[in-house]
């Protein structure tokens, strides 16, 4: 045996690098969850370099929980994940099957074992992400079948930590909740990542993003308006970070088409710039502007 | 024996061989599974040639990407039935297929009597053959 472990090779060989600087390019802001995936990786690939020189170790746990506001991308780190821990032999095919409790938990005896067991079977190989954990557990009806599910996912986690990898997801202090009164759970989970809020800046550069690959662009003055839509949008409730953007976008897509449309009717000849340019009114016709930061439904 | 010298039943594809490893099993499995075929888990304790409908051990696996899943519904079947034939197979869904295109029995009781062959003369010198598992005349659940 080599005394010699070429990190350089295992790293080149895995392609570990391309999806980091993927990662660093296609999400806005989260350093500290880029942080900690690059931590992670790190750690897998030096683990896998030790084994290489026969050290011994128990094999990783890599069980996730990623917590954070919604639209903070936890699902798209996801897939991301599935692809690192798939480039790393970690988990044998590298999709992802994202489900809710509607998809783990029956609605009467003994339906909820062959559900989970089938969910579970489906992600073999890869990543199993469960979407608002903490409803699994429902603590105010004691005959809920929530419990069954987690704990034939515990088993599973357990007993078969090479054939797929669970990633909880939700809000904070939810999630906080539901370790609290499933602690079993909570110590098969290794890795903890917490999905901070974008700031303004942040939630431009992702507009800006979204719109470059649908081949659309803002004009100057558009750009000086979302802005404010952004700052404005930021103060109302249910505000959803890189979702509410995009639902705003896509608001902003229909009423530049709308507008289009009217110009032909009245038969304007349009150029290419036309239909490429998001205009300022396309933005300001949004309901949000109207509100004056009183509290309201966001249209 | 002479009709059945290595004392067990051959049917499906590797019967004549030793019994598949789990690894094995699993390699199959995932070959299975990269044509896209949904693999399902049956047993019996009647492995008459003419019983072509095994009881099923739970749905057919659509949408499964990994063999581990398989395997985990084989073992379950396994610690379940651990006397009775069980076996595997492959649906091919493309149209135009349609059918069963593996089947391998993963699972045999430790014991197989095999089949009797029983003769029974009609019409002159005419002849009727039957056979019949030696086990079949207990009732069901109890033949192994």
């Amino acid at each position: 045996m080599s005394e010699n472990v070429d990190l350089q090779a295992l790293l080149q060989e895995s392609n570990v690098t391309s999806v980091l600087e993927q990662l660093d390019r296609e999400l806005i802001g989260l350093t500290p969850v880029k942080r900690r995936i690059r931590e992670i990786a790190a750690f897998l690939l030096v683990t896998k370099a030790r084994q290489q020189l026969g050290l011994e170790a128990d094999p990783p746990s890599l069980h996730m929980c990623f917590t954070g506001n919604p639209g903070t991308g936890k699902t798209t780190v996801a897939m991301r994940m599935a692809e690192i821990l798939h480039r790393l032999g970690y988990v044998r095919k590298g999709h992802v099957i994202a489900v809710t409790r509607d998809d783990l938990v029956g609605q009467y005896i003994g339906h909820t074992a062959p559900k989970t067991k089938e969910i579970l079977k489906k992600a073999m190989g890869g990543v199993l992400f469960i979407d608002e954990a903490y409803y699994l557990y429902r603590p105010e009806n004691e005959r809920d079948y929530g419990q069954e599910a987690i704990e034939i996912l515990l088993q599973v986690m357990e007993n078969q930590r090479d054939d797929l990898v669970v990633i909880l997801a939700g809000y904070a202090d939810r999630m906080k909740t539901f370790f609290g009164s499933n602690p079993g759970m909570a110590s098969r989970i290794a890795h903890n990542l917490d999905f901070p809020d974008y700031a303004p800046q942040e939630l431009l550069q992702i507009a800006e993003m979204m719109l470059e690959r649908q081949h659309y662009q803002l004009s100057p003055d558009a750009k000086v308006a979302l802005q404010e839509y952004i700052e404005k949008r930021l103060k109302q409730p249910n505000f959803a970070n890189a979702r509410s953007i995009r639902n705003a976008l896509d608001r902003a897509r229909l009423r530049h088409a709308n507008r289009l449309f009217e110009q032909a009717e009245q038969g304007q000849q349009l150029t290419a710039d036309d239909f490429r340019e998001i205009g300022e009114a396309d933005l300001r016709a949004s309901r949000v502007f109207d509100q004056d930061d009183e509290a309201g439904a966001p249209s | 024996m002479m009709n059945n010298p290595i004392g067990r039943i051959t049917q499906g594809q590797f019967s004549f061989l030793p019994d598949l490893t789990d690894e094995e099993i699993s390699a199959q499995i995932q070959y299975g599974l990269d044509k896209g075929y949904a693999w399902s888990v049956e047993y019996t304790d009647d492995p008459h040639p003419r019983n072509t409908y095994w009881d099923m051990f739970g749905h057919p696996m659509f949408d499964l990407r990994d063999a581990a899943g398989v395997l985990l519904e084989v073992n379950n079947c396994r610690k379940t039935f651990p006397q009775h034939y069980i076996r595997l197979m492959a649906f091919d869904s493309t149209r135009g297929v349609e059918s069963i295109v593996m089947s391998f029995i993963v699972n045999r009781p430790a014991d197989e009597p095999g089949f009797s062959l029983q003769r029974q003369e009609v019409n002159g010198r005419s002849m009727r053959y039957t056979t019949r598992g030696y086990g079949a005349d207990k009732p069901e659940g109890g033949r192994y």
